[in-house]
């Protein structure tokens, strides 16, 4: 899970990119880019909960 | 590879005088964190913790000097590495001279960004050291500085500062003025965060601070004087960090100057008046080290907006700031089982990104906030899977967390040879069970 969400995150980062270049008008630009910023935060979530350790364990 | 000239604005005489007189202060800043370090750590690894925080912010600058400027530009000479798309530059990289070549020709503005730089990488270095405290080992720290330095950085940097594609979001998509980020809230602070909860992914909580049953256990600091004087020295290098960063950046006129450093101030003291209310709410009675995180996060979130907003905004960013640092510190530790001892992942990752939101919402210009996403998701989505990757290769070929025996005597004894207290009686520490 924790690699999932660390490979989620620049997806969400090109998809902010994607918005920029093929949407001219402001409000699907805005739209598309709070999407991709929301699927950086998505990944972010995976990958901490990913790396939760267990309990009782002291060493990655 | 696509030559694109670089832009030169001048100061005058006298905004160059402040602006070198500013960057002398600065260091005080890291000087605070520092002495944070150290004081969030335990007596018996606070020599190393401090001396650390030197040698890492030593190795940056040294490694950055080498390489790392080179790729930042912002002088003449050299080359930009941009991709096309849709008629569009994306300015990617600088290449220019290693060494530091030419700078000393180069004007007074470009050099005095260039001592800025230096001074960013050096807080860059030192901020996931702190969230190592305890356990990462000096040798892993050093050359954890020096991949920032000369890698991971210099392409934040170049984004942010060195009119790379971030810095161009408003002349090549009327995106506001571009990325806004006067004072490093995003290529120090939220990058230095990032960069935290790596090490603290890779090496792991603190041996006894996740027992199989039961709540976290407490850890507290060993020093909160170290602490609450650390946040008062920064305070003095975060004013003249956030002035200079106006002046270098923006950049901003003389007359704004002020208001940048009562806006600074105004964030800070909400942020700890907020945080104090929040902890005396929850726990009965105000907690020092959670105010200590908090005044940080309000000075970490001044550092994206104190030169773009009014000071009712400043002071709105700065409680909503404290508000959330003692809350997420918890998250990370009871929920999440984050070990950070220095509170950097929430400190200077959450409230540097906070504050690069709110420079966005609290922007005049319009389409600012669209530029501050597309610049978080950036140096989040980006730079975090970045720095996991080098730091996962890097732990093979060296360590990042000390042996159990070393870790059983403290850093200081293991990797100094002596304490930092030699002449104090050490407890037994209860946490070992």
């Amino acid at each position: 899970m924790k690699y999932a969400g660390l490979l989620v995150m620049p997806a969400g980062f090109f998809l902010t990119i994607a918005a920029l270049v093929l949407f001219p008008d402001a409000a699907r630009r805005t739209a598309f880019v709070v999407c991709g910023f929301a699927v950086v935060c998505v990944g972010l979530v995976v990958a901490v909960r990913g790396h939760i350790p267990a309990r009782g364990a002291h060493r990655p | 590879m696509t030559a694109i000239p670089i832009p030169a604005p001048e100061m005058n005489s006298a905004e160059t005088a402040l602006a070198l007189a500013l960057l002398l202060l600065a260091p005080l800043a890291i000087a605070g964190i520092a002495l944070i370090n150290t004081g969030l750590g335990r007596s018996r690894s606070a020599a190393q913790a401090l001396l650390g925080n030197l040698a890492l912010a030593a190795i940056a600058m040294i490694v950055f000097a080498l390489v790392g400027a080179s790729f930042v530009g912002g002088w003449p000479g050299g080359w930009e590495l941009a991709i096309h798309t849709g008629g569009t530059a994306w300015n990617l990289l600088h290449a220019g001279p290693l060494l530091l070549g030419g700078l000393a020709a180069a004007a007074p503005r470009a050099q005095l960004a260039v001592l800025f730089q230096f001074l960013s990488v050096a807080f860059v270095a030192i901020i996931p050291w702190g969230s190592g405290a305890d356990r990462l080992r000096l040798a892993a720290g050093c050359t954890v500085a020096a991949l920032l330095a000369a890698i991971v950085f210099p392409l934040a940097a170049h984004w942010v500062w060195g009119g790379g594609c971030l810095a161009a979001l408003g002349a090549n998509f009327s995106l506001g003025a571009g990325f806004i980020d006067a004072g490093g809230a995003g290529a120090v602070h939220l990058l230095g965060g990032v960069c935290a909860l790596a090490v603290v992914w890779i090496s792991g909580p603190r041996r006894g601070k996740f027992p199989k049953e039961g709540l976290s256990t407490a850890m507290p600091g060993h020093n909160a004087s170290y602490v609450l004087f650390g946040c008062m020295v920064a305070l003095v290098g975060w004013l003249a960090w956030n002035i200079a960063g106006a002046l270098l950046w923006l950049p901003a006129p003389l007359a704004a100057l002020p208001i940048t450093a009562i806006n600074t101030l105004l964030s800070a003291s909400g942020a700890l008046v907020a945080t104090f209310v929040v902890t005396r709410l929850r726990f009965g009675k105000p907690d020092a080290s959670l105010c200590a995180n908090g005044w940080l996060a309000g000075l970490v979130a001044s550092s994206a907006c104190a030169a773009i907003v009014s000071p009712g905004a400043s002071l709105f960013i700065g409680a909503v700031a404290g508000v959330f640092t003692p809350l997420l510190v918890e998250l990370f530790e009871l929920a999440l089982s984050v070990d950070d001892p220095s509170g950097a992942v929430t400190v200077h990752g959450a409230a540097g990104l906070w504050g690069l939101l709110a420079a966005g919402m609290f922007a005049p210009q319009p389409g600012q906030f669209v530029a501050q996403l597309v610049g978080i998701a950036a140096l989040l989505g980006l730079m975090l899977p970045l720095v996991y990757l080098l730091f996962s290769i890097l732990n093979r070929v060296v360590p990042f967390r000390v042996d159990p025996d070393g870790e059983r005597i403290g850093m200081d004894l293991h990797e100094l040879g002596g304490g930092a207290y030699p002449e104090f009686v050490i407890h037994r520490d209860e946490s070992y069970r």
